[in-house]
C-alpha cells in the first residue's frame, strides 16, 4: 500500500513538474526580448556662404557633411506587463570645413578641416498600458577632435483615460567640454596649436546645459490632432568658440566674447489635420527669445499628398526670421570698449528659408519583396539664408520592422 | 506671439473638440499625422541648429555636441 501511495505521490509531483515547466516556458515566451525596428538614416549635407567667423565675419563658409545614423529598437514585457523599450543609436558626420581650415592659414591644411562627429545615445522607457504612462532615462555622448559632450536625460508622459489627452515632460542635461585651439597669430607664447602632437599645456574649457520641455497634446477631432510644447533651457561656461576672431575698428583683432551664461525660451505648436482622404496638412510655428537678445520665428508646413495608400509625396516649406544678438557686428565694426563681441553670422539678423519635397513607400509586403524593409524615405532640400547662405541638403531613411 | 496664441486657442475652439474613440482613430494614427519631426528630418535639425540662433521646442537637439564650424 505504501508503494502505491509512493508511485502516485511521485507521479501527481512529475505532472506539477511539468507543468510548473510549461508555465514557466510560456511566461518565458512572453517575456522575451523582441525586435521592434531598425532605422538607417543618411544624409549629405552641403553649403556655402562668405561670413565666416573663423575670419572675422568675412570668408568662406564652405561645408560638407556626410552622415550616418544607424537606430535599433527592442522591447519585453515584465511580470506586470508594462512594455519596457531599449533603444540604441549611432550616429556619425564626416564633415570638411574650408573655414575651420583658416584656424591656422599659415599650414598647409590644419586640423580642423576635416572632422568626424560621433554621438551614440542609449535609451530606456517604461510604457505601463494600465496607468498609461511612460517613463524613461537615456544616455548620450558626443565627441569630435576638439568637443566632447556627456548628456544625461529622463522624460515621463501621461495619456488620459480617452487617450485624446498626453502630458510629456523631459529634462536633460549635457555636460561638455571644449578644447580651446586658437587662430594661429592670437596664441601666447608657447600655447600649443591643438594640432596632433601638440596639444600639451592646451586649455580645456567646460560648457554646460540644462533644459526641461514640457508638452501637451490633444486629440481635436478625427481629423485633427495639436500640440504646445514649451522648453526652456540654461547654458553656462565657454559659450563663445575659441577660434572665432574678431576685428575691430581700429583694426586690431582679438577672439570672440560673449557671456558665459545664456538663458532660451523656445515655444513651439504642432498641428496634423487630415484633409480628405489623400492630403495630410503637418504644420510647425515657434516663436523664440533668449536673453542675448535674440527673438525668432519660425514656420513649417508639409503636405504630404497620399498618391496611393503606401506612396506619398510630401512638399515643405519653412521660413525663419531671427534678429541679432545684441553682441552682434560685421566685420571690423566692433569698438574696443565693448565688454562683448561676435562676428558670427549664425547670431546675426537674417531671414532663411528651406524648401523641397520628400517622397515615401511604405508598401505592406514589404519594398522591393523584402517583407522585413517596411518603409523608405527620400527627402531633398534647399536651403538659403538672406545673408547669401545657401546650402542643400539630401536624406535617406530606411525603416525595417 | 499674443496672435499666435489667439489664431491656436480660436482654432481649437471652432474644431468642435469631441471625445475621439480608438475605432474612430484611423486618420489620427495615420503614420503622416504623428507630433513629431520625422526621421528623415534628423540631419535637417542638426544644421538647423548650428546655423540659426533659435533652437529647442522642434523635437530636435538642444544642447550638447559643437557643430560650430
Amino acid at each position: 500500500m505504501k508503494k502505491i501511495i509512493l508511485a502516485i505521490g511521485l507521479y501527481c509531483s512529475f505532472l506539477q513538474g511539468v507543468k510548473a515547466q510549461e508555465v514557466d516556458s510560456l511566461a518565458y515566451k512572453k517575456r522575451a526580448l523582441k525586435f521592434e525596428e531598425i532605422n538607417l538614416v543618411a544624409g549629405y549635407y552641403d553649403q556655402d556662404g562668405h561670413n565666416s567667423a573663423i575670419t572675422g565675419g568675412i570668408g568662406t563658409e564652405k561645408l560638407t557633411d556626410l552622415a550616418s545614423s544607424f537606430e535599433i529598437r527592442l522591447s519585453k514585457l515584465d511580470r506586470k506587463n508594462r512594455t519596457h523599450s531599449f533603444t540604441a543609436d549611432m550616429n556619425i558626420d564626416q564633415y570638411t570645413s574650408a573655414s575651420s581650415d583658416n584656424i591656422d592659414p599659415l599650414t598647409v591644411s590644419s586640423a580642423s578641416r576635416k572632422d568626424t562627429h560621433i554621438y551614440p545615445s542609449l535609451s530606456w522607457s517604461v510604457k505601463d498600458d494600465q496607468t498609461r504612462t511612460t517613463h524613461g532615462l537615456s544616455y548620450s555622448y558626443s565627441t569630435e577632435y576638439d568637443y566632447k559632450s556627456h548628456g544625461f536625460s529622463a522624460n515621463y508622459a501621461a495619456l488620459t483615460k480617452d487617450k485624446n489627452t498626453e502630458f510629456t515632460f523631459k529634462a536633460g542635461a549635457f555636460y561638455d567640454t571644449y578644447m580651446a585651439i586658437l587662430p594661429a597669430e592670437l596664441r601666447p607664447l608657447n600655447y600649443p596649436s591643438g594640432a596632433h602632437g601638440d596639444m600639451r599645456g592646451i586649455e580645456y574649457k567646460p560648457r554646460n546645459s540644462f533644459n526641461a520641455s514640457f508638452g501637451l497634446s490633444q486629440v481635436i477631432n478625427q481629423r485633427l490632432q495639436v500640440m504646445a510644447i514649451i522648453e526652456p533651457s540654461y547654458q553656462e561656461g565657454l559659450l563663445s568658440t575659441p577660434f572665432h576672431r574678431v576685428y575691430f575698428t581700429n583694426g586690431n583683432e582679438t577672439l570672440e566674447k560673449l557671456p558665459g551664461t545664456r538663458f532660451k525660451l523656445p515655444i513651439g505648436l504642432r498641428l496634423s489635420y487630415f484633409m480628405g482622404d489623400q492630403t495630410v496638412i503637418r504644420a510647425f510655428y515657434r516663436a523664440y527669445v533668449d536673453d542675448w537678445g535674440m527673438t525668432a520665428h519660425t514656420a513649417n508646413l508639409e503636405v504630404p499628398f497620399k498618391v496611393t495608400p503606401f506612396f506619398s509625396i510630401s512638399p515643405f516649406y519653412r521660413f525663419n526670421a531671427q534678429t541679432a544678438v545684441k553682441y552682434f557686428k560685421p566685420y571690423a565694426q566692433h569698438l574696443t570698449s565693448e565688454s562683448f563681441y561676435t562676428s558670427d553670422y549664425d547670431l546675426s539678423a537674417f531671414t532663411s528659408q528651406f524648401v523641397g519635397a520628400g517622397l515615401r513607400l511604405a508598401t505592406p509586403g514589404g519594398i522591393l519583396g523584402i517583407a522585413n524593409w517596411n518603409a523608405l524615405e527620400i527627402r531633398y532640400g534647399y536651403y538659403s539664408r538672406s545673408n547669401g547662405m545657401v546650402g542643400h541638403s539630401l536624406t535617406m531613411h530606411i525603416k525595417i520592422k | 506671439m499674443k496672435k499666435v496664441l489667439f489664431f491656436l486657442i480660436t482654432l481649437v475652439a471652432l474644431s468642435s473638440c469631441v471625445r475621439v474613440k480608438e475605432f474612430q482613430k484611423s486618420r489620427i494614427n495615420d503614420s503622416e499625422m504623428e507630433l513629431s519631426a520625422r526621421k528623415s528630418e534628423k540631419f535637417e535639425q542638426s544644421f538647423y541648429l548650428y546655423r540659426e540662433g533659435a533652437s529647442g521646442a522642434n523635437g530636435g537637439k538642444s544642447g550638447g555636441g559643437c557643430g560650430c564650424n
